[in-house]
């Protein structure tokens, strides 16, 4: 029995290796080419407005775009937006966490509809508030704040990187709140009634139990939103395109500028290269926590 | 009787119905803010282009014009369609790759096995934007620009480790004897997966499926940048609303609506599955 066994494993080493193969192998291909051309260009002259213009470059694409003040520019709107989100989702999504926790009449309805803008496409979502939501005449926003006799705000114009960062806050506290509301549905009841006994209020039980107990589910939070909210495009894309000036343009939307609308490949290539960068710096984290959740 | 009831009982449950209140109040009230944008597009898409710009009401008399219009402007059916092969086509290959990987993961693990896990996890962490130039290039070269093939092959490989590792989590809880039995009478691995074992796990590889073509519809990076006529999906369909000669609320509405509408209902059945791909079962 246990021989058959061994020699099974053996051949599952094979035969592992052989299912595995076409996921393996198309993976591979989809991070080493890509990846290996956007290093090459980043050293190379290429413009494809300028088809004379080629050779190595050395490092003048990255010298350009360290000395250009839009890459700072970006990168420092690229933080302030990750920044802002996930402080908003994260606060935000842990208190709905709690309050939707609670029973009360109707929550399944509820906790369904206030997760709902996650799985709403982000150019709807995008139009949807810049539309008709943050319009500075016939925008809902705009009506409420007259209502109020407050004067309405051109929210693109007078607060560009707030309005995104609230269309983008808007898509993914429900987002954060779907992934605590889970995590809170293992914590042990007995333990929060015997805390209460002794006395605990419910801020205390806030803090000393549910926060501890949703400490890896708020870091899986933090983490996933941060690859995701390094790379927003299709939301500044619809509202601002990266306007007025600089405002909203992220290292995303700078790169897309350089390549797609500039056509300058070997700027846009270096570009990219410090977005992986960046993001590869978030990723170590976030590998490595995981690989510790395998481990459990 | 209300009243009655509350007389009789003790203090203690006569400030639990209050407390009740109280929370399904507060509650609804942030469900329905986090949730009236939404609302709102699907009501303004049943107003006239003059409703739906005048002062804000819930009373207006409904009417399907919009939807009319946005279904008589030829285009709309060709982006759907366009979503739709793209969405159900790579959710389609990444199944179809990612069995037999993750068959092999659960079943057959070798000392390896974690690690390419973690690495084909650690190709989601590779920005879009860093590798959007030679994905760009390439695809001009061999013509995939602006076909639904080349979105296909992008929402694969996108996908792929997504897919593997919710399969992987999925096959990890199937009691292995009933593939041993299998095996002992014989079943070759292609019988073994195609006869025991996807029946058995039909309802995690349909909520693998559903996340992933989600996933896929609701994509905008790449639809955005590597499509313009032929094969933009609803994403670069809707965001076209975005240039000032499309600024028809109602219509934009509607056709906002139906690109969201199928995606929303999926995403409410499936959110408990969707935690489990989204956070790969780091958060139970």
């Amino acid at each position: 029995m246990n021989k058959t066994r061994a020699s099974g494993r053996t051949v599952g080493g094979l035969r592992t290796l052989t299912l595995q193969a076409p996921a393996v192998t198309l993976l591979l291909l989809w991070m080493i080419v890509p990846l290996g051309m956007t290093i090459w260009f980043s050293f190379q002259r290429y413009n494809l407005l300028m088809p004379d213009m080629t050779g190595f470059a050395g490092l003048e694409n990255y010298e350009y775009l360290l000395t250009d003040p839009a890459l700072w520019s970006a990168m420092g709107t690229t933080l302030l937006l990750v920044g802002w989100v996930l402080a908003i989702t994260v606060v935000g999504g842990t208190l709905l966490a709690v309050l939707f926790q609670q029973e009360f009449a109707g929550r399944g309805i509820a906790r369904v509809l206030a997760i709902s803008p996650f799985f709403v496409m982000p150019t709807v979502s995008a139009l949807v508030w810049k539309n008709m939501m943050m319009h500075p005449s016939n925008g809902v926003l705009a009506w409420l704040a007259e209502s109020l006799g407050l004067p309405a705000l051109d929210w693109f114009s007078s607060l560009p990187l707030t309005s995104i960062i609230i269309i983008v806050s808007w898509q993914w506290l429900p987002f954060a709140l779907l992934i605590l509301l889970t995590a809170m549905q293992s914590l042990d009841e007995d333990q929060v009634e015997a805390a209460r006994m002794d006395g605990a209020g419910p801020i205390a039980i806030f803090f000393f139990i549910t926060l501890p107990h949703l400490k890896r589910a708020i870091s899986v939070v933090i983490m996933i939103e941060m690859i995701f909210l390094l790379t927003i495009f299709a939301e500044i894309f619809v509202t601002t395109s990266g306007g007025p000036g600089l405002a909203t343009t992220n290292l995303a939307y700078l790169i897309y500028i350089r390549a797609l609308l500039d056509f300058d490949v070997g700027i846009a290539s270096a570009g990219g290269v410090i977005a992986i960068i960046l993001a590869n710096v978030v990723a170590i984290f976030l590998v490595r926590m995981v690989a510790k959740n395998l481990e459990d | 009787m209300t009243t009655q009831r509350t007389s009789s009982a003790p203090p203690a449950v006569r400030s639990l119905p209050v407390k009740q209140l109280l929370l399904t109040l507060v509650g609804w009230s942030i469900a329905l803010i986090i949730f009236f944008p939404i609302l709102w597009m699907v009501l303004t898409g049943f107003k006239t282009e003059a409703a739906a710009i005048a002062d804000p009401s819930f009373i207006f008399s409904p009417t399907l014009e919009s939807y009319q219009a946005v279904q008589a402007r030829s285009g709309y059916a060709r982006f759907a369609m366009n979503s739709v092969v793209v969405a159900f086509g790579s959710t389609f290959l990444a199944l179809l790759i990612a069995i037999p990987s993750a068959y092999a993961m659960a079943f057959l693990p070798t000392k390896r096995t974690k690690g390419t896990l973690l690495w084909m996890l650690s190709t989601k962490m590779l920005p879009p934007v860093g590798v959007l130039v030679p994905i760009y290039l390439i695809f001009r070269d061999v013509g995939l620009l602006d076909t639904r093939t080349g979105l296909i092959i992008i929402y694969t490989l996108m996908n792929l480790p997504i897919v593997v590792w919710m399969l992987y989590t999925f096959f990890k809880d199937m009691p292995k004897d009933i593939l041993e039995a299998g095996r002992m009478d014989g079943a070759s691995t292609f019988q073994e997966v195609f006869f025991l074992l996807l029946p058995l796990t039909l309802p995690g590889i349909a909520s693998t499926g559903l996340l992933s073509v989600i996933l896929s519809w609701n994509e905008a990076f790449w639809s955005l940048n590597l499509t313009s006529s032929k094969a933009a999906p609803l994403t670069a369909y809707i965001a076209s609303f975005s240039s000032p000669e499309g600024l028809f609320w109602a219509k934009l509405s509607a056709a906002s609506t139906m690109a969201i509408a199928p995606i929303l209902i999926l995403g409410w059945m499936t959110q408990k599955q969707m935690v489990r791909g989204l956070t790969f079962g780091a958060v139970k």
